[in-house]
C-alpha cells in the first residue's frame, strides 16, 4: 500500500517536513538563541530593564513558535509578530503606563537617581570651621583661593579640584609675604583685600569638588566649609533641612514640606488617575481643551463632507464612458493625490503666506484685502480645511467612480420611466447605494482626519495661539497635535509625557469607539467569523 | 405626416443640443477644477525656475527665468551656498530606505496573509481583529518608546541604533502587520483552493505551494501594495525626523523640511526645485498605474 492509502480519513494536507528542513530549523533556532542571549546579557548589564523584558518575551515566543508543532501557522508571521510586539504593542503599553505617572520635566529621573542629587545640595553654615582667605584671579576670569585654617594649616583651592594642603614655595606658588600668604600664584593675579571684597562673583564660587568637600567665601574675612543641607532618612523617606530643620516628605514624586515648599528635582512615580482628572477638571486647561475638542470634531466632519462631495461631484460629472478627454481630465484632477503629503503641505504654506504668498498678493491687488490666514482663528481654520479639501478630494474621486460603475443602469432606467427627476434619481438611488459601498471609507477618512497631525502641525503648527492658555495651544490644534506639543515641545509648563499620554489614551478611546461602530456597521467582524 | 417628421426632427436636434450643452458646461467646470488642482503644481514649477528664489517677488511667469535654483540645490552656485545641503544623497537615502522596507514588508505581509487565509488555528480571528484595532492607536506618542528602544539597541548593536537607516527600516517594518494583511488576505481568499489542493496531492509543502503556485497569482496585488508601501515610506517624515540626526543620513522629506525653518520665503525657489524633483517620480508612477491603485484602494470596501 502507498502512504496515501494509510491515512485515507484525513483531508488533503500539505506534505510533512523533511529531516533536512527539521535540522535547518533547529540550527537556526540555536543561532537565534545564542544571539538573543548575548543581546539580553548586554542589555541587562547596561541596565535597560524594560528592553530586556520585551526582547526576552519575544525571544521566548519565537522559540515556542519554531519548536512547537501546533504553532506552525505562526512561523509564517514570526518576524512580523516580533516587530509588531516591539514597535507597536510595547509602545502602547508604555504609553498607558506613562499616563498613570508624572513623567515629564521635573520628574524625569527615578527616585534612586534623585536622592543622591538632592543629597549633593550644600549650604554655608553660619557657624563652624572657618578659614581666612586671599583670592587670586587669572586673566580669563578663573579664581583660586589661599586658605589658612585656625590650626595654621594652609591650602590652595580651585573649583572642581579636590582640596589638598599647600605651602608657599610649592611648585607654581610664590614666596610668602609677611603674613605667610604667597605673593604670587602661577597664572593668577593676587587681588588686594578691597578688590576681593568688592568682587561680585567670588561669593558664589564653590571651591573643591561638589559632593565632596567644598569651601565658599562667607564674608570678607572668612571662608567656610559647606555642609550637606538635606539629610535623607530611608525609614521615613524624607529629607531634613539641616539649616532650618524643615522636614520634606515624599508626595506624588516631589519632596514637599508642610508649608508646600518643594525640593528639586522630583522623581518619576505613579500618580493614579491624576492626569485624567486634571484633563477633566483643571480650569487652566479647560479653556483650550474645550476649544480643541470642539475643533477636533468639526475639522474631520467638514473635511470628510467637503472632500467626499467634491470627489463625488467629479465622479458623476465625468462618469460617462464616452465623455471627451475623460482620461486626461481625471489624471489632471488626480494630481494632488500623487504628491507626497509633506511636500504639498509645505507648498500650500508658502502660497498662503499672508505677507508674501501668491494668493494674498493677488487678492490684495484685486480687492485691497486678503484673509489673515495665520493670525485669525477663523481664517486659519478655513485655510486648513481648504488645503485638506485639495489633498483629499482625489481619493474620493477614485473610490466613488469605482463604486458608481457598480450601480446597475437598470435602476436608473426604471426610475426615469417612472418620471423621477435627476435629483430624485441621485438622492434615491445613487446616494444610498454609494453610501453602502463607500461608507466604511468615509469613516476611515474621518478617523484619519481626526488624527491628521501632519497637516495641522506642518502647515500651521496649530496656530494662531489661544491667548491666555496655560499650555501651548492654538485655534487649529487638534488633540493629537496638542499632545505632541505637550510631549515634545516644552512650552510654559515644560515637557509633560504623563499628561500627554493620558490625552492620547482618551483619543484612542474616542477613535476606537468610532472604529468599532464602523466594523459593526460593515459587518466586518461577522465576516471574519464566517470564514473560519 | 410631415408635421410628425418635423417634430421628430426638432426633438432630436433638441436632444442633440442638450447633449452638446451638457458636455460643454461640464468641460467648463472641468477647466475650473483642473485649475484648482494643478495651480499649486504650476506655481512651484514656476518658482523653481525663478532665479530670485523669493516667495515675495515670484509671479507665474518668472521675471528672471533660469535654472539657478537647481544649481543652488546641487551646490553648484558658488555665490549661494547652503550649509548642509546633500540633495542627491537625501534622494538616495529615501529611495534606499523605501525600497528595502517595501521588499521586506511585502514578504512579511504576504506570508502572514497566506497563513491567515489558508490555515485554521486558535487565535486567528482574534489576531485579525486585533491588527485592525491596533492601527487606531494614535502612534505619535509611541515615538517616545520607539526612540528609547532604538537608542538602547544602538548602545548594544551600533548598526541598528539612532541615526542608522537599518534602525529606521526596522521601525518601519514594525508596521508590516497592518491593514495590508487584510488587503492581501482578501485577495488570497478569492484564489480558489483547488489550486492549493492540486499541489498538495502532488506532495508539495506549504512553502512550495505558496512560492510556486500562489505567489505568481498575487502579482497584481503585490504591485499595488508594494507601490503604496514605497510611497508611504518615501513620504514619511516624523519617524525619520526623530531617529536620524546626522544631516547626511536624512531622508529627502526630512531634508526638505529643513527649508521651512528660518526664512522659508528666502529659500522658496530652491525648495520648489527640490520638492519638484522629489515629487515627480511618485506623480508619474501614480498617474501611469492609477487604475490598478484605485482597484487596490477599493478592494477592501467596494464589493460588486
Amino acid at each position: 500500500m502507498t502512504t496515501k492509502a494509510v491515512r485515507p480519513s484525513r483531508s488533503i494536507q500539505a506534505s510533512a517536513e523533511s529531516p533536512l528542513s527539521l535540522l535547518t530549523r533547529v540550527i537556526l533556532i540555536l543561532v537565534f538563541d545564542v544571539g538573543a542571549v548575548w543581546f539580553l546579557y548586554n542589555a541587562y548589564t547596561q541596565g535597560f530593564t524594560q528592553l530586556v523584558i520585551v526582547i526576552g518575551l519575544i525571544a521566548v515566543l519565537q522559540n515556542v513558535i519554531f519548536l512547537h508543532p501546533r504553532a506552525y501557522p505562526f512561523r509564517w508571521m514570526a518576524i512580523g509578530l516580533g516587530l509588531l510586539i516591539l514597535f507597536t504593542i510595547y509602545p502602547i503599553i508604555f504609553t498607558i503606563y506613562v499616563a498613570f505617572t508624572n513623567y515629564g520635566d521635573g520628574h524625569l529621573l527615578t527616585r534612586e537617581q534623585v536622592i543622591p542629587l538632592i543629597e549633593k545640595t550644600t549650604y554655608l553654615p553660619e557657624t563652624g570651621q572657618a578659614y581666612s582667605w586671599t583670592a587670586y584671579k587669572s586673566a580669563d576670569g578663573q579664581y583660586t583661593l589661599w586658605l589658612t585654617g585656625a590650626d595654621g594649616q594652609t591650602y590652595l583651592v580651585k573649583p572642581g579640584v579636590p582640596i589638598t594642603p599647600a605651602k608657599p614655595g610649592d611648585p607654581g606658588i610664590g614666596e610668602a609675604d609677611s603674613k605667610g600668604i604667597p605673593q604670587t600664584v602661577e597664572g593668577y593675579q593676587r587681588l588686594n583685600t578691597l578688590l576681593a571684597a568688592a568682587d561680585k562673583e567670588l561669593p558664589n564660587i564653590k571651591f573643591g569638588v561638589e559632593g565632596e568637600r567644598t569651601v565658599q567665601v562667607r564674608s570678607p574675612q572668612e571662608a567656610a566649609e559647606l555642609a550637606i543641607r538635606y539629610v535623607y532618612d530611608p525609614a521615613t523617606d524624607a529629607f531634613t533641612d539641616q539649616s532650618t530643620g524643615v522636614v520634606y516628605t515624599a508626595k506624588e514624586g516631589t519632596y514637599t514640606s508642610q508649608t508646600g515648599d518643594t525640593l528639586k528635582p522630583g522623581y518619576r512615580t505613579e500618580v493614579g488617575l491624576k492626569n485624567f482628572i486634571e484633563f477633566a477638571t483643571s480650569p487652566a486647561l479647560r479653556g483650550p481643551l474645550v476649544q480643541i475638542m470642539t475643533w477636533n470634531f468639526i475639522f474631520p466632519t467638514i473635511s470628510v463632507l467637503s472632500t467626499f462631495s467634491l470627489g463625488l461631484l467629479i465622479a458623476i460629472l465625468y462618469n460617462d464612458r464616452d465623455f471627451p478627454l475623460k482620461k486626461i481630465i481625471r489624471s489632471l484632477l488626480l494630481i494632488p493625490y500623487t504628491i507626497p503629503g509633506l511636500i504639498t503641505i509645505l507648498i500650500w504654506r508658502g502660497m498662503l503666506n499672508p505677507e508674501f504668498g501668491v494668493i494674498n498678493r493677488t487678492l490684495e491687488n484685486w480687492f485691497g484685502w486678503a484673509p489673515p490666514w495665520t493670525t485669525e482663528a477663523f481664517w486659519a481654520q478655513a485655510a486648513v480645511l481648504l488645503v485638506n479639501l485639495w489633498l483629499g478630494y482625489p481619493y474620493f474621486m477614485l473610490v466613488t467612480s469605482g463604486a458608481l460603475q457598480s450601480i446597475s443602469a437598470d435602476l436608473y432606467e426604471a426610475a426615469t420611466v417612472d418620471g423621477a427627476s435627476p435629483w430624485q434619481r441621485f438622492t434615491n438611488i445613487t446616494l444610498p447605494l454609494l453610501l453602502v459601498a463607500v461608507g466604511p471609507l468615509l469613516i476611515a477618512s474621518y478617523v484619519y482626519n481626526f488624527n491628521n497631525f501632519n497637516l495641522i502641525y506642518l502647515f500651521i503648527a496649530g496656530g494662531p495661539p489661544i491667548v491666555g492658555a496655560a499650555t501651548q495651544a492654538g485655534y487649529t490644534d487638534i488633540l493629537i497635535s496638542y499632545v505632541y506639543k505637550l510631549a515634545f515641545e516644552s512650552g510654559g509648563r515644560g515637557v509633560q509625557y504623563g499628561y500627554a499620554s493620558a490625552i492620547s489614551i482618551i483619543v484612542f478611546l474616542i477613535v476606537g469607539a468610532i472604529t468599532l461602530l464602523q466594523y459593526r456597521f460593515t459587518n466586518m467582524w461577522e465576516e471574519v467569523g464566517q470564514n473560519v | 405626416m410631415s408635421s410628425v417628421a418635423e417634430r421628430y426632427q426638432t426633438l432630436s436636434s433638441n436632444i442633440q443640443f442638450q447633449k452638446r450643452f451638457s458636455v460643454a458646461w461640464r468641460l467648463v467646470v472641468a477647466v475650473v477644477l483642473i485649475l484648482f488642482s494643478i495651480f499649486p503644481v504650476l506655481w512651484i514649477v514656476s518658482a523653481s525656475f525663478d532665479n530670485t528664489n523669493s516667495l515675495a517677488t515670484q509671479s507665474l511667469i518668472p521675471a528672471q527665468a533660469g535654472i539657478k535654483n537647481y544649481e543652488r540645490l546641487f551646490n553648484l552656485d558658488p555665490d549661494f551656498q547652503f550649509g548642509d545641503m546633500f540633495f542627491w544623497r537625501w534622494v538616495f537615502n529615501s529611495v534606499k530606505v523605501a525600497a528595502i522596507t517595501t521588499v521586506l514588508s511585502l514578504s512579511i505581509t504576504t506570508m502572514a496573509a497566506y497563513a491567515f487565509s489558508r490555515m485554521r488555528f486558535a487565535g486567528r480571528v482574534t489576531m485579525l481583529k486585533g491588527i485592525l484595532l491596533i492601527q487606531v492607536f494614535p502612534n505619535l506618542l509611541a515615538l517616545v518608546a520607539i526612540y528609547v528602544i532604538i537608542f538602547q539597541t544602538g548602545e548594544i548593536i551600533p548598526a541598528l541604533g539612532l541615526n542608522t537607516h537599518a534602525g529606521l527600516i526596522l521601525v518601519y517594518l514594525g508596521g508590516s502587520m497592518g491593514l495590508n494583511i487584510w488587503l492581501m488576505k482578501g485577495f488570497l481568499d478569492t484564489v480558489p483552493r483547488a489550486i492549493d489542493e492540486s499541489g498538495m496531492v502532488d506532495g508539495a509543502s506549504h512553502w512550495q505551494i505558496f512560492s510556486t503556485l500562489l505567489l505568481p497569482l498575487l502579482r497584481p496585488i503585490l504591485v499595488v501594495i508594494g507601490i503604496l508601501s514605497f510611497i508611504g515610506t518615501y513620504g514619511d517624515f516624523i519617524l525619520a525626523r526623530i531617529l536620524l540626526n546626522d544631516v547626511k543620513e536624512y531622508t529627502l522629506m526630512v531634508g526638505l523640511q529643513i527649508f521651512t525653518s528660518g526664512q522659508f520665503d528666502k529659500k522658496w525657489g530652491v525648495f520648489a526645485a527640490g520638492a519638484l524633483i522629489g515629487a515627480l517620480p511618485i506623480m508619474i508612477t501614480y498617474l501611469t498605474l492609477q487604475d490598478q491603485i484605485a482597484g487596490g484602494l477599493t478592494a477592501g470596501a467596494v464589493k460588486e
